[in-house]
């Protein structure tokens, strides 16, 4: 009989090229890269500095979304782009994937969108895997039971070249969410919960296991939700042992088998869960039914509590300035705070789920009165299932923007930001200092409460805004 | 890489914790498609006030802290992106080493890989470091100590490999590459699997 294992670590051990020694890491294979424009340039240079091939281009798969403009070509077919930089970066990925052989969703594409978003759309992420980017969020794909993480661009270059990674085998820390949240309570408001409670650094060296009643209850997009901002609590992945909501999610895209095929990866990807008896380092329990709708009200995202509780006293000088930059008054709730300007979107809360959230506060109300809101989908294939159900048109009479797919306010980086000073209530995952624009003050919010936000004017309870009937 | 031995320089304190990738560089500048240049920009909106000058609030901008190497920085430094960004500018504005009692992984692996050295010090010693700006330490990757001025010395955990990349000046990537065959036999066996 084996040893019982974790999850993470029945799907390490099947990727180990190498063994780890006391001298060396181990390497890792690495069964799909994704790849996009801002970190990459350097690493296909590298390539090319030492006539290297690209290994794996099945392998490897691309998308535009970070400096890209989220608003249409003009007549001529000019894209507004912030600035030559950003364009020349974009020009920059298509000719490395063009010279490499990789297939690029690029502005031709009618899968184009955020990496996190399009690798399961396309069935490209699939439990078991190991997924690698050049971006801390691709925790994200261990949603679907993958091993999947973040990574510097000189180790993108390691994959391109060699499809393996240098790997210590971090920690294992299982977070076990039990009971149910309650109605009107979701994905970003449990992760934003959890964040609060285990802190910035809560999972640095771990891998995160998210596991319990409440997270076996959740949608795909919300295990997304809660596995993408798994980097904010400092741990390299967060992972969710797939299950049938997995493969009912799955069945039928692009790039999963199919027939016989698909039969026997469920039946391979059934088995991907931890032992009873597996021991993990850590072990957190979370009551699901203590969350409420929560809201960061400092400058990491571990300042995060409900929207109705004070803000607790800074407990030193550092924390003082966090309340300074955004502020914040202890003793005071974030809920009532005026707000300036609303975004939905990003690889947090940019899927047709998350947008339907919103659509369901602003359908038959209007965005108050000097409140900009922006609504981005994550990808093309998020932006017709949207437009197919009228979303657009909800989100257009409540007076907010609907753009093209990108990664827009969420970085910030093409344009599309805040004026020094204003507070934006974002479904985005960071709220470090200038993130959304210079001087910028960010809290982090579900899509309900975005929304709901919008047409307060200031931060508010999703709960007061029940869904309207459709206007006959 | 250059092989990284020895580091000898005053020390510069920024005790902000949490200090994250965005405020080391923020996300507007990753628009380059190079890695040079990027010391300009390295901690630009803390750095620089609204009319381009230098902002007196920033700790290194004070004379004392110009031409510091080792940086003393907050618990949980470089968290946030994945953006190799930061080093970049860390090593372009002038800076060879970071200390910190917590340093964010994907960072510390990515300073590593350029031969900035990024260091986690115990709690106290940490306290004293931050305590104390503007001190002389020598940081030896060899033997793994960081000594004080009056010749006091502390010990540092370094991953083996990191430790022997940076003495040896090793490629990790020619590393990698010399494990083609085993990659190729993996390959292989997954093919079969399917
Ligand atoms: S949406 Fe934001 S977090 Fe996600 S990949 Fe884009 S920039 Fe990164």
């Amino acid at each position: 009989m084996n040893a019982p294992r974790t999850l993470f670590e029945k799907i390490w051990d099947a990727h180990v090229v190498a063994p780890e020694t006391t001298d060396t890491p181990a390497v890792l294979y690495v069964d799909l890269q994704l790849v996009h424009e801002v970190t990459s340039p350097q690493a296909f240079d590298v390539l090319r500095a030492q006539g290297l091939k690209l290994r794996r281009p099945d392998r490897t798969l691309a998308t535009l979304d970070h400096s890209i403009p989220t608003l249409p070509a003009s007549g001529n077919g000019e894209r507004p782009y912030a600035t030559p930089a950003a364009k020349a970066q974009v020009a920059r990925l298509e000719t490395n994937c063009r010279e490499f052989g990789i297939e690029l969703h690029g502005w031709n594409s009618s899968e184009r969108g955020i990496v996190h978003v399009i690798g399961p759309e396309l069935g490209a992420t699939q439990p078991g895997m190991t997924i690698v980017c050049g971006d801390s969020h691709t925790s994200t794909h261990g949603a679907f039971g993958a091993l999947a993480f973040g990574i510097g661009t000189t180790e993108v270059g390691h994959v391109l070249a060699t499809q393996c990674l240098l790997q210590r085998k971090p920690k294992t820390l299982a977070i076990h969410v039990d009971g149910e949240l309650p109605p009107g309570v979701g994905a970003k408001d449990l992760i934003l919960h959890i964040i609060g409670r285990i802190g910035v650094n809560g999972g640095t060296g771990h891998v995160i296991e998210y596991r319990g009643a409440a997270i076996e209850k959740l949608s795909m997009e919300a295990r997304m939700t809660v596995c993408n901002m798994s980097i904010e609590a400092g741990a390299r992945a967060g992972l969710i042992a797939p299950d049938d909501t997995t493969f009912a999610w799955l069945q039928g895209r692009a790039r999963v088998p199919h027939g016989a095929a698909w039969d026997a990866a469920v039946a391979k990807w059934s088995a991907l869960k931890t032992d009873a008896g597996a021991r993990y380092d850590r072990e957190v329990h979370i009551d699901a039914r203590e969350v409420k709708p929560t809201v960061t009200y400092g400058t990491h995202p571990g300042m995060a509590l409900a929207l109705d509780a004070p803000v607790p006293a800074a407990r030193d000088a550092i924390e003082q300035r966090a309340l300074d930059y955004m502020q914040a008054a202890a003793g005071k709730p974030m809920q009532g705070t005026p707000v300036d300007v609303v975004f939905v979107g990003s690889c947090t809360n940019g899927r047709l789920p998350d947008l339907r959230e919103a659509a369901h506060v602003l359908r038959g109300r209007r965005v108050a009165k000097g409140v900009r809101m922006l609504v981005v989908p994550g990808s093309e294939a998020v932006r017709r299932a949207a437009e197919a159900e009228g979303l657009h048109e909800v989100f257009r009479a409540a007076g907010a923007e609907w753009r093209e797919p990108g990664c827009s306010m969420c970085i910030a980086m093409n344009g599309d930001m805040a004026q020094p000073g204003q507070l934006v209530v974002s479904t985005s995952n960071r709220n470090f200092e200038g993130r959304q624009g210079k001087g910028a003050r960010t809290v982090l919010a579900s899509p309900a409460t975005a929304a709901a936000s919008a047409v307060a004017g200031v931060i508010a309870d999703p709960r007061a805004y029940p869904q309207q009937e459709r206007a006959a | 890489m250059k092989p990284v031995t020895r580091i000898h320089s005053r020390t510069a304190v920024l005790a902000d914790e949490n200090i994250d990738t965005d405020r080391i560089i923020p996300a507007r500048f990753l628009t380059t498609t190079t890695r040079e240049g990027l010391g300009r920009v390295c901690f630009n909106d803390w750095r620089y006030l609204p009319d381009g000058s230098d902002n007196p609030a920033f700790p290194l901008n004070r004379p004392e802290a110009k031409g510091c190497a080792i940086l003393v920085a907050g618990r949980n430094f470089g968290c946030g992106s994945s953006r190799e960004h930061a080093p970049w500018a860390l090593l372009d504005y002038g800076i060879r080493a970071v200390l910190s009692s917590e340093i964010a992984d994907i960072f510390r692996n990515n300073a590593l890989k350029n031969g900035l050295l990024a260091i986690v010090v115990a709690e106290a010693e940490h306290h004293w470091l931050l305590d104390n700006p503007g001190v002389d330490l020598s940081i030896d990757v060899r033997e793994q100590t960081i000594t004080l001025p009056g010749g006091k010395a502390f010990r540092f955990e370094l991953e083996p490999f990191a430790r022997h990349c940076l003495l040896e000046g090793v490629d990790q990537l020619g590393f990698l590459l010399q494990h083609a065959d085993a990659i190729t036999a993996y390959e292989q066996h997954l093919e079969q699997a399917a």
